[in-house]
Formats: C-alpha cells, structure tokens, sequence
C-alpha cells in the first residue's frame, strides 16, 4: 500500500473508532488516536498478519502491551477483515466478546495484555522461539510512554539483548501524556533514546504523526545486525481530532455528541482531501 | 527400593531425559539453576535451556511466549519468588492468556528453613486456586514427582507445580505408580478417620496412620498431590465414610487445602480440623523444626488425630 492509501486508511480507521467510542461511551481515545497511525502501517504495510495466515506458525506476532488503546487495534483489526463488524459494534454492551482491553478470544490477538510492563518480555520469549526454531517471522510491541515505568520492561530489554534479538521490534507511543499530565512531570523520562541504547539496542527516533516516516523507519530495520530495535514514536495524543490533541483528559475521555460530530466532521474532511490528493 | 531423592531432582532429571528425545522441551531459570538442579540440562543442552537472571517477571512473561509459539516451558526457580514477584505474570501471561508453561516451583513452603518468611512460599495455594485455568501440583513423593513431568510436557493448561527442598521418603514404593490428574490417591485405609494431605506432608500423614494402626485408631489417608483439579468424590467419600477429617498442608491454615476439603464437603459437613501454618511470620528454624512446632510432622499428626478421635 501506498503512504497515500496508508493515510487513507488510517484516517478511515480514526473516523470508526470515534464512532465505536462514542456508541460505546468508554475507552482510550487519547492514546487510540496517536498510536492509529503507527498500527495501520504495521499491519497494511509492514506485518505479515492477514484473515488466512492467524494459525500459521510464520505469521508476524503482535502484541498491544499498552492494552488500554485496544479500541485501535480493535478497528485495524476490523478494517483487515479480522474483526467483524458484528462483533465490533457490541464493544461496551453487557456479555459482549470485547473487554476494554485485549483478550486472546478475539480472532488476530495472541495474549490477553492491558497489565502494562508485560508484553516486553512476552515478545523476547516468541522472537526466542523463533530463532529456536529458525523461523523469520518478526515480532512487535507497542508500548506506551507511560507505560516506561514499569520496571519489568528493563528486565525484558536486558534480556532482547543478551540473545541478540534483531527479529523482536519495540515501539514506544511517545506522546508525553500519560493519565495524570505530563510524563516528564510524573516521572521523567527522557532521554529515552539513550536509555534504550545504553542497553545495548539499536534506537530509531520517528515521527508517528506521520506516514512517510512511519513507513520509511519500518522498512529501514535491519534485521540481521544482532541488536533488538526500539521505534521511538514522538507522536501527538489525540492526533487528528484538533480540539483533543496534546489534552490530557482526553486519555480516557469520551466524546458529547457534539463533540462526536465535530471530530467525525474534522476527519471525514482530512479523508476528502485524501481522496482528492492528486486528482 | 527405596527412592530418598529429593522431587526436584527427580523432576529435573525426568525433564532432560525427555528433552533429550524432544527439542520444543525448554527449561528457564533465574539465576537458580544449581539450585533448581537444572545444571545438567544446561550443560547438555544448552539450546534448550534459558538463562533469564534475577528476573522472575521476565522469565514469567518470555515463558507465555514460548508456549505461545509452540514450545513446551518450564519455568525453574524458588517458589517464593514465582508465586509473589511474578505474580501477576503468572495471573495474565500464564492464566488469562491460556499459554500452557508450567512453573517449578522448588523449595516451597517452608523449606528453606531458618532463611525467614522472604523465603517461604506458604500462600500459594491460596493465591492460585481463584485463577481460572490455572492447574496446582504438590507430588508427594520422588517417583510420582517424575510420573507428573512425563504428563505435563503435553499438557494443555499452565500449571504450577510446587516440590520442597531435601530428599522425601518414598510414599508409592509401586515402580508403576502413575500421577492421575485430578485423582487422590488412597495410600492407607481406615474408616475411623480421614488425613487429607499433599506435597510433602503426605509421608507424615503417612507415617502418622501406621502409628495409629498400632493403638486401633484405622486412618485413611488421601494424597492429594492433584490440588487443581482435584479429587472432589474422593474427599467426599472420605468424609461420609469416616465422618472426620483432617487437612495437613505445609501452608497458611488460610485458602489452602484445609480450605479446598471444607469448602467441597460444605452441603455435607462432617468436622474438620487445618493442621497448617498458622497466621503468624514462621519461626525460625529448620523445616523438620518448623514442621515439628506447628504440628505437621507424623507426631503432631498422630496428637491431634488422637484427640479428635477420642
């Protein structure tokens, strides 16, 4: 897929999970929509992971550590044909197969997380395995920034390190906001460039708010040069919806239906200018 | 013959000979392997064996994704640390999650004597039986220990299996003793009573029983090696047949098995008396002195089987 198509696509996402957030009145709106673009690419451009090849033992692995944003997993994983429709509009009703974040009965995800500081350690034990078992499949966590306080992520990167995993690719949403203010405030965390260097893995700065560089960062990974890959991911919370961007109650805020239709109107307009990119 | 080795040697070395024949077979430790008797496998087969550090959590999580991807874990290292470090790993990762590794966790309960509560690991029984999907193991003995190795390589769910330190007497001297999941076993008849015992305390109660033979007290005694899932008709039977019971457990008195048996025979009770370790930070001691001042070794068994009985 195109960056075009990719922004495309992105932006369709972003219009369905205001709406699946709106209809369900919960969820992680702030953080959905600055991780939004950074899963589209990885899915409609970078993993392998597509409605026929779930079992397979050669897919890409994927795992949300940053299990609260499920809702924008949930709506990539609808827009591939993993998630139907059906079972995306029942999120937030009683009995429904969707929790608020990820489950493993939920077709396309492999562990149930929203626990942070676990997936880290989850992905080493798979990108062991597939070295074990000399398989090329990658395998990628989205952390958040926040999220960098847990302490059992460092045991998880001294680990990635010591077995050389260049086939494991963790990315951070870095988008300074966690749920109390700003990260720096609650508990600093820059610069975590170095941080993540010094422990021996090979570090990329990206822009998450946009395309080209998203796909330029991710086709960039060397995957033979011994080091597990970090993606710094400066990204914006809120990103897409002007009036939530870089506001931190908009961490698990939910939209007024005001509020709703003037985002949706935003989006549906960055979505026609898309579409008419180039015409 | 006499066995006299200690379970977590015989579940290691049952593992490498497994391993040996099975190379998705993978083994974890935490800067444990000499004390998890792991060092051989790691010798051996060093491409089956995982060096995690002083990292339970990790070690915890990078099993999940092991099993995930195919491969049959065990994750080694101090029950203590497992079942309160990890936790949580053990709760999401392992439980939630449904990735079917099994966690060894030795020197449980009070074995490491007189090194104090951080190191004892009396609660998790308690703790994992309320996690869904989650299956316990205490075997009692040597041989049982390597007859439960050889199920769960295969088996589908995670499982924690907890063995104590030193070497246990033999409690099956039957060379074709087979570890049923979720079966007790009934290792001395009797009717006038019932001793509900697992992991190590099985040999005491045991031991106890055969005193009590001596003055006409007849004890049953049920090994419930299988914690979860267990032996629900067994305990049942017990307490219908003899009319009382008693648990002996090197656990908290609190959620363990004195907790499992009263909680199955609650619609149909009969007495019922928790031998176990009571609410309090462990005395200091060696675990032969710790299982003597609480009560839990074949003398204190005997004591209070005698006054229940009376």
């Amino acid at each position: 897929m195109q960056v075009t198509d990719l922004q495309l696509q992105a932006e369709k996402c972003r219009k369905r999970l205001l709406e699946v957030i709106y209809r369900a009145k919960a969820g992680h709106t702030g953080g959905d929509l600055s991780i939004l673009n950074t899963l589209t690419a990885l899915y409609f451009h970078t993993m392998n992971v597509e409605t026929g090849n779930l079992d397979s033992p050669d897919r890409d692995r994927f795992i949300l550590s940053k299990g609260h944003c499920v809702e924008a997993l949930f709506v990539v994983l609808e827009a591939k044909g993993i998630l139907s429709k059906e079972t995306l509009d029942t999120l937030g009703q009683f009995d429904s197969p969707l929790a608020g974040h990820p489950t493993v009965n939920v077709p396309g995800i492999e562990v149930c997380s929203g626990a942070l500081g676990h997936g880290l350690s989850i992905g080493v034990g798979m990108a062991i395995a597939a070295k074990m078992d000399k398989r090329a499949y990658k395998t990628f966590v989205v952390m958040g920034d926040g999220e960098q306080g847990e302490g059992s992520i460092y045991e998880a990167m001294m680990a990635a390190n010591q077995y050389n995993l260049d086939n494991l690719v963790a990315i951070i949403d870095r988008n300074r906001l966690q749920i109390s203010g700003n990260t720096e405030n609650v508990m600093a965390l820059d610069d975590l460039h170095s941080r993540w260097s010094s422990f021996g893995w090979d570090v990329m700065d990206m822009d998450g708010d946009r395309m080209e560089d998203i796909v330029s960062k991710m086709d960039s990974i060397d995957y033979n040069n011994g080091k597990p890959h970090l993606i710094l991911a400066n990204t914006t919370k809120g990103k897409g919806v002007s009036f939530m961007e870089n506001v931190a109650k908009w961490h698990h805020g939910v939209p007024t239906e005001e509020q709703y239709r003037t985002a949706v109107a935003e989006i549906e307009d960055n979505i026609n200018k898309l579409l008419n990119y180039g015409k | 013959m006499e066995n006299n080795i200690a379970c977590r040697k015989s579940f290691t070395d049952t593992l490498l000979s497994l391993a040996r024949e099975d190379k998705d077979i993978v083994a974890l430790a935490t800067d444990s392997r000499g004390s998890v008797t792991l060092t051989d496998f790691a010798n051996e087969l060093p491409g089956q064996f995982i060096e995690c550090g002083i990292a339970e959590q990790d070690a915890v999580g990078i099993s999940a994704g092991l099993a995930h991807s195919g491969k049959k874990v065990f994750c080694c290292g101090p029950a203590c640390f497992y079942v309160a470090r990890s936790l949580e790993q053990v709760k999401v990762d392992l439980a939630y999650s449904q990735n079917p590794a099994t966690i060894l966790g030795v020197s449980g309960g009070v074995a490491y004597g007189a090194l104090g509560t951080t190191h004892h690991s009396l609660h998790d029984i308690a703790v994992l039986r309320t996690f869904p999907g989650m299956s316990i193991f205490l075997p009692s003995d040597a041989r049982l220990t390597a007859e439960l190795v050889k199920l769960l390589v295969d088996y589908p769910y995670p499982a924690y299996v907890r063995v104590g330190r030193a070497a246990v007497p033999d409690v099956y001297t039957d060379e074709n003793v087979r570890f049923e999941i979720g079966k007790a076993n009934i290792v001395h008849e009797g009717n006038d009573i019932a001793i509900i015992a697992t992991g190590e305390t099985v040999y005491h109660a045991l031991t106890a029983a055969r005193e009590l033979e001596k003055e006409n007290i007849h004890a049953r005694v049920l090994d419930l090696s299988s914690i979860k899932p267990f032996d629900k008709e067994a305990v049942l039977k017990a307490a219908s047949e003899t009319g009382r019971i008693v648990t002996v457990e090197e656990h908290s008195i609190f959620g363990g098995l004195g907790a499992l048996v009263t909680e199955a025979i609650s619609e149909n009770p009969v007495p019922v008396k928790i031998l176990g370790i009571p609410d309090e930070n462990v005395i200091h001691g060696t675990s032969p002195q710790i299982f003597r001042h609480y009560g839990i070794d074949h003398e204190g068994i005997a004591a209070t089987v005698r006054e229940f009985v009376k």
